[in-house]
């Protein structure tokens, strides 16, 4: 009884990206024909040539006729997956064990989201009949209980913290000026962000991920076979996931300041991957930035800062584009927005840019002595969600 | 002996000053001040409320029948009774049914409730009076829930009555004065002193054979509750009590208003709780009609908490807000459309999953593992502590104070009156549960402060009213936690397994 990873077995090959905006002009069809069709160009395989494929789609789609008949495949194998905000980590996850089996010898995860249709700002959960007693709070307000309780539990002045916090939000804003397929491309000055009003609890619509519509896709082969593709493959070193069992909802002893399943999820990933001290390892993290308390406890929760030290880190640049560990390189959810289907992969492709020198210059971050990266997503509510931790590496060992 | 066996008044949080309604619409709506049910109360969740405490202050009587009265209920077809017998946890062989929608319900419900034969009855009261901006029922109305449970005194069950029943008539006369069609706001009403006038005499004629049915003389009563849609119907019965010595205690016309068909139960429980022990009382309640019921306050009546029911009619009257906005109070009772947040509305409750967790929805009844004593709420088959399959008790926690671990203020999300205000709460002896709050402004809610869970309308979708809880913070020295009955025979029944 192990998790044992597949460290090196396989890599990735291709990847393409749509921009990420309120693509009113664009259905979903159209974004997984852009985003698989630049994927399949960076790979250098025509479509036919893969043989399974993985769609990760949390609300625009059911089944795998979502991606099989926009794109005419031909009896090919297509598994459409949701697992919450996880869900494109979740298809990436699900092609690269299908090819480390050796079942299939390429493999597409392709995620998708068309949020803008609902008339609605904000994700909508599509209704399953129950009881009519769940929680009518949306994710910010869930969130937003962070704040407070991780203000208390370290003896920190909300007003401090608080600022803390905008600056996690201007970091992603100024990385994410520097991205054009980000949707939001404009710097914000802490000050700015403390001024604005607070929607729940102490955030503010800046402290929110954005809206957006958006895929992402990415081809994957043994590692053996990635050097007849590219001469930059980005290798698999681990794949983590958790689905926790919502007992922070129930437990008192739950304290709203710690994601029990990301920490979780980073254990098993860094076990895999053979890294001992992530913050010194990596070259970079692409972490689940839906609110800005959620980036402060990731930092802790991933291994990254100590308990309790993260809103220390965060004030001395440590997560800056050029700090001692960048976080959210490309802007993160919040200047990127949430296509749920599409944000795993979205965050892989940064991983793929910057491994492989291929980021803009203006943000372009140094992985000669670190090749290693980390994507990191969550979805759900505090004490009840899932997480996923992959690790990449743009070399073998 | 007959009688009640305890009674329970419930009056919402909120008081809306008659001078509000005066600024805004400029004809004078009187002195005073009424209550107001807030946007997530109705008739069942307010009488609902009063059952729990009429229930808690008698754990050995069981009732064998619910009636509720109710002139503003949430369905027509559908029973209303039924969703009251769920959130009060009483048996399966327990008849719940309603009254009729009419303002005589109650005394009719009372009355049965007298002659029955059942060991134990509960009458459940509960109504929302409104109708247009400047409207008679706006002004002078009020919202409010009453209870009372009636059965016989038995030493064999330890059963004690509060009240003794001597004795009442009735008188019946069809004339038309105040009309509303099912489904509208608005109550039409003919000319004031024909309703007057008739109700002096049928209240006049049943009085006197009420009197002669008890056996009483006019000299032998201590306090009389004159109830009624006619204040001024009474004034020539009360103006001969009050030569006789006989107090007419206030009707709360100023304080509450008249609460429509809570309100003769109500008032009953507010005279049961002003008297004491040997005073004769009575109840004369106005509706289509006359009802007189004379009782004798027994010795189980004893100090402030005159009903045992925890909280008085008085408390509440002290324990209020009274600043409630006038466009809020408009806005609460649809007689102000206002722009609902930009979110989806919530969808309707599935009848067969709700009826799935009757006990979780409508009782507020978790789980607790038997190996790890972990509360789980939702109840839960598997235990997050241990891991044991199908090893819980039921834990009732509609009782339960809890303290609030952490809060936050969500103005995004649906709500009909947002923002949301939602804590996490953990409960005195375990458990815990993430919850809405009500009945508090957002700036008055802290880390720590103690809650106490309430029966509410979250929401109404398809026109299915979807009711759960919600915690309210804990208000005044008498608001301590009653244990349920069910708790209590819980309680009995696992000694005897143990």
């Amino acid at each position: 009884m192990a998790s044992h990873g597949i460290k090196d077995q396989v890599a990735i090959i291709g990847m393409g990206c749509t921009q990420f905006k309120e693509h009113w002009d664009r259905s979903t069809d159209d974004l997984l024909i852009d985003a698989v069709t630049d994927t399949l160009a960076s790979a250098g395989v025509e479509k036919d040539q893969v043989d399974a494929w993985w769609l990760g789609t949390a609300q625009s789609g059911m089944s795998g006729v979502t991606l099989a008949a926009p794109l005419k495949l031909q009896n090919k194998p297509v598994t459409r997956v949701e697992n919450y905000c996880a869900t494109g980590s979740e298809a990436l996850r699900q092609a690269c064990y299908a090819v480390a089996s050796g079942a299939y010898d390429i493999a597409a995860a392709v995620g998708v989201e068309k949020v803008k249709d609902s008339g609605y700002q904000g994700l909508n959960a599509f209704p399953i009949p129950t009881d009519g007693t769940q929680r009518t709070l949306t994710a910010a307000g869930m969130f937003s209980l962070v704040a407070p309780a991780y203000a208390d539990k370290y003896g920190i002045d909300p007003n401090e913290l608080r600022r803390t916090l905008a600056r996690i939000a201007s970091k992603n804003h100024s990385n994410g000026a520097k991205n054009e397929r980000a949707q939001f491309r404009r710097e914000m000055s802490v000050d700015s962000i403390c001024a604005m009003p607070a929607v729940a609890g102490m955030l503010s619509v800046f402290d929110c991920a954005g809206v957006a519509d958006g895929a992402a896709a990415a081809i994957v082969v043994r590692a053996a076979d990635a050097y007849k593709y590219t001469d930059k493959p980005i290798f698999v070193k681990a794949l983590a996931m958790v689905a926790g069992n919502g007992s922070g909802l129930a437990d008192p002893e739950f304290d709203y300041t710690h994601f029990d399943e990301c920490e979780a999820a980073g254990k098993d990933a860094y076990a895999q991957a053979g890294i001992t001290n992530p913050r010194t390892e990596l070259a970079m993290a692409e972490v689940h930035d839906c609110f800005t308390p959620t980036e402060l406890v990731l930092m802790e929760d991933l291994g990254f800062s100590a308990r309790g030290e993260a809103w220390k880190d965060v004030e001395a640049g440590a997560f800056d584009l050029h700090g001692d560990l960048p976080i959210n390189t490309d802007g993160g959810l919040k200047s990127f927005g949430h296509p749920v289907g599409a944000s795993g992969l979205r965050m892989l492709f940064e991983c793929w840019l910057q491994l492989r020198h291929e980021a803009p210059e203006e943000r372009q971050i140094d992985t000669a002595d670190r090749g290693l990266a980390l994507t990191h997503n969550l979805g759900g509510y505090p004490g009840d969600m899932v997480s996923f931790v992959g690790i990449w590496g743009n070399r073998l060992g | 002996m007959r009688g009640i066996i305890s009674a329970a008044g419930y009056l919402p949080h909120w008081r809306l000053q008659r001078d509000a309604i005066t600024q805004v619409l400029g004809s004078s709506a009187g002195k005073g001040q009424r209550s107001v049910a807030s946007y997530d109360e109705d008739s069942l969740t307010m009488a609902v409320d009063a059952g729990r405490r009429a229930l808690g202050a008698a754990a050995s009587a069981n009732p064998a029948a619910l009636w509720f009265c109710t002139t503003s209920p949430t369905y027509a077809e559908k029973t209303n009774a039924t969703i009251a017998h769920a959130a009060l946890r009483l048996g399966p062989e327990v008849i719940a049914a309603d009254a009729g929608s009419g303002l005589r319900g109650p005394a009719a419900a009372l009355r049965s409730a007298l002659h029955s034969t059942d060991p134990a009855v509960l009458v459940l009261t509960g109504d929302v009076r409104t109708g247009p901006a400047g409207s008679v029922d706006e002004k002078d109305g009020g919202d409010a829930g009453a209870a009372v449970l009636v059965g016989a005194a038995s030493a064999d069950s330890g059963v004690a009555v509060i009240a003794e029943y001597l004795g009442g008539a009735s008188a019946t006369r069809e004339f038309l004065d105040r009309w509303r069609s099912p489904g509208e706001a608005r109550t039409r009403s003919w000319e004031d002193r024909f309703g007057e006038q008739r109700y002096g005499d049928l209240a006049a004629q049943a009085w006197e054979a009420g009197l002669k049915d008890a056996g009483l003389q006019l000299d032998q009563l201590d306090k009389v509750a004159l109830v009624g849609p006619r204040p001024r119907a009474s004034a020539a019965l009360a103006k001969k009590l009050g030569a006789a010595g006989v107090e007419v205690i206030d009707s709360l016309a100023s304080s509450v208003g008249f609460t429509g068909a809570a309100h003769p139960l109500l008032m009953l429980t507010s005279l049961i709780e002003q008297s004491q022990p040997g005073q004769v009382i009575a109840l004369l309640a106005m509706a289509d009609g006359a009802d007189v019921f004379f009782f004798r306050v027994t010795d189980q009546v004893s100090g402030d908490s005159g009903t045992a029911a925890g909280v008085t009619v008085a408390d509440q009257l002290d324990d209020a807000d009274n600043t409630l906005l006038y466009s809020k109070y408009l806005a609460w009772r649809g007689v102000l459309p206002v722009q609902p947040p930009n979110r989806p509305e919530p969808a309707r409750m599935s009848a067969a999953a709700a009826e799935r967790r009757l006990d979780w929805k409508y009782g507020f009844v978790g789980s607790k593992d038997h190996e790890s004593g972990a509360l789980h709420l939702p109840p839960a088959r598997v235990s997050f502590e241990g891991g044991n399959i199908d090893d819980m008790e039921p834990a009732p926690m509609a009782d339960v104070a809890a303290t609030v671990a952490t809060f936050t203020v969500d103005s995004l999300a649906y709500s009909p009156s947002p923002p949301v205000v939602f804590a996490v709460c953990d409960f005195v002896g375990g458990g815990r549960l993430p919850v809405e709050l009500t009945d508090v402004r957002p700036a008055d809610v802290t880390i720590g402060m103690t809650v106490e869970m309430t029966f509410r309308r979250l929401n109404t979708a398809d026109e299915i009213a979807n009711y759960f809880w919600k915690a309210r913070p804990v208000r005044g020295q008498g608001t301590a936690p009653v244990r349920g009955q069910h708790t209590e025979r819980e309680q009995l029944e696992k000694t005897e397994q143990d």
